[in-house]
């Protein structure tokens, strides 16, 4: 080929869409890229496919109900979004929830980061190639779903967590049934952490790919794991302890480059805590007592006032801002919602890498679609 | 069922209330009341007005001064707000209020920052200069609310299809008369 007509050649930016009909979108999530060869040159995320306006739904219905619809919030962690909505109106009206609910609440919103990050563990092994994975999550993930259901009644809305406290007594053999279930859970973690965290094709595509360091990060408002992931040491639970994490001890997995694979080693990591965690708040669980603080009501009235009340979700800081005019339905319901936040990264992580990493990058930040779009 | 409610005795109501909150005590913690301290002291932003509700001091500043007042928050010593929690939008029917929960990796303290825009002219500068994570936020305010952040530079619709018309956010949007089929 000579010289000139090499020089006559102009490459040209193709632009590819990925979704809203995609399995590596975790839901219904449309990004468009355009690519120059197999490199990502721009990449625009297209959220909103599945956005039912949760927080004007939430202005029309008495504060119970707005329980209901934060379990369809992030619906792989209901109990975790439950809790957030009611400290912050627990916060408004300066509501003390018995000790025995609120150990019940904890570990109930521990198990769940477990089995959301059980299914995380899954689908990432899917994003890389890797079908067994899955197998193994959906496994530890079901038999977590089903001790939910002994106890609450659902599989996956449970509607438990309430204003003052849990909406019933857990049945008798709640302690007898996570006395079994965590020695399992535990041999299971290291089960699949011996599956694929070091394997060698899981390594190579996660390594070093959509680096994203603190500061960024932070800039970018980034939280939960994928935040940790850069080396930064910010966690709601350590930060401002809220139920009665500051009874427990437990340590804080924290990254170092900031890439896929941290962000999937901290979530192994995070599960062994959380066992850590349930294992405490079973010794101090007392037996008897009091599920419900006495005197709320059914259909509670919080004075006028706003709060604003943030739990550590398994997808990050998930913030809940009550604006309430003394009514029995909230004036204003804002959700700040970790994934929301988390895919703003997005671009900033992608842009560079290749397309099939694209993939795996979208699937380390574990979006929940239901949350983002609310 | 809610609606019977509404109409319950307002002594009643009162009564349940004071049970469950006997004691207003201040709840802030530590390094909230440093804060308060040093707000109090050096006043960083003119015209503003502190306040303290519940677990969390509030600074409300004037509408054109809030993104001097972002900027001196994030930059002067003592304060150090890096990161930007949530941005919501409340519609108060006259005027909208927009709230920032900001907060201090460095100090470990918490603010909520708030100013207003005008009901019919909604404008206010945008501090995507100022907190990057603002974007989206700032995005969905204009969306929901039809709020003009200026110096955005990307308000285009986030949640909604193009084409949408109204502000479903807003008070006078109806959401419950509505029939789909």
């Amino acid at each position: 080929m000579s010289n000139e007509s090499t020089k006559n050649i102009e490459s040209v930016d193709i632009m590819v869409n990925m979704g809203p009909q995609h399995p590596s979108t975790h839901g219904v999530f449309r990004m468009v890229l355009w690519v120059d060869g197999e490199r990502v040159v721009e990449l625009e995320p297209h959220i909103g496919y599945l956005h039912r306006g949760s927080e004007k739904i939430s202005e029309g219905e008495i504060y119970p109900q707005v329980v209901t619809l934060f379990d369809r919030l992030d619906y792989l962690s209901n109990l975790n979004n439950e809790m957030a909505f009611c400290l912050a109106v627990e916060k408004l009206m300066e509501i003390e929830v018995p000790k025995r609910a609120d150990y019940v609440r904890m570990i109930l919103c521990e198990l769940n980061r477990i089995s959301s990050h059980m299914l995380f563990y899954g689908t990432m092994g899917l994003d890389a190639g890797a079908m067994t994975p899955i197998m193994y999550g959906f496994r530890e993930r079901e038999r977590i779903q089903k001790f939910f259901q002994s106890v609450t009644g659902a599989r996956m809305m449970h509607n438990y967590i309430q204003i003052g406290g849990l909406r019933e007594e857990p049945p008798k053999s709640f302690q007898g049934q996570l006395k079994e279930m965590l020695p399992q859970l535990s041999k299971a973690i290291e089960e699949c952490d011996q599956l694929l965290t070091l394997n060698e094709v899981f390594l190579l595509r996660s390594k070093d790919i959509g680096i994203i360091n603190g500061s960024d990060a932070l800039e970018l408002g980034l939280t939960g794991p994928c935040l940790r992931a850069s080396g930064i040491v910010e966690d709601i639970r350590f930060t401002e302890p809220y139920s009665l994490y500051n009874e427990i001890d437990f340590n804080l997995p924290v990254g170092v480059t900031g890439d896929t694979w941290d962000r999937y080693a901290i979530r192994i990591a995070e599960m062994r805590e959380s066992i850590k965690i349930i294992e405490q708040a079973l010794e101090l669980l007392p037996d008897i007592g009091e599920t419900k603080a006495p005197g709320v009501r059914l259909i509670p009235r919080p004075p006028k006032g706003e709060s604003y009340a943030r739990v550590e979700n398994p997808r990050g800081d998930l913030g809940v801002y009550i604006v309430s005019d003394g009514k029995d339905k909230p004036y204003r319901v804002k959700i700040r919602a970790p994934s929301f936040a988390n895919l703003q990264a997005l671009r900033k992580m992608s842009v560079g890498s290749y397309v099939a990493d694209v993939v795996m990058i979208l699937g380390s930040l574990d979006i929940v679609l239901g949350e983002v779009d609310r | 069922m809610a609606e019977q409610n509404e109409n319950s005795p307002e002594q009643n109501l009162k009564q349940t209330q004071e049970e469950l909150n006997p004691s207003k005590v201040s709840k802030l913690r530590s390094s909230e009341k440093s804060l308060l301290r040093l707000l109090e002291n050096e006043n960083p932003v003119p015209n503003s007005v502190i306040s303290q509700s519940l677990d969390e001091i509030v600074l409300s500043v004037p509408t054109e001064e809030i993104q001097e007042a972002a900027l001196k928050l994030r930059q002067s010593e003592g304060f150090a707000f890096d990161y930007l929690r949530c941005l919501s939008v409340v519609d108060y029917e006259e005027y909208f209020e927009i709230v920032y929960h900001i907060w201090s990796r460095l100090y470990r303290h918490k603010l909520t920052l708030k100013t207003t825009a005008d009901y019919n002219d909604p404008i206010i500068k945008s501090v995507t200069p100022i907190w990057k994570s603002a974007d989206w936020f700032e995005r969905e305010g204009h969306e929901l609310f039809g709020i003009d952040f200026k110096g955005h530079g990307n308000l285009k619709p986030l949640l909604l299809w193009e084409g949408f018309e109204g502000y479903p956010g807003r008070k006078s949007y109806p959401f419950h008369e509505y029939s789909e089929w």
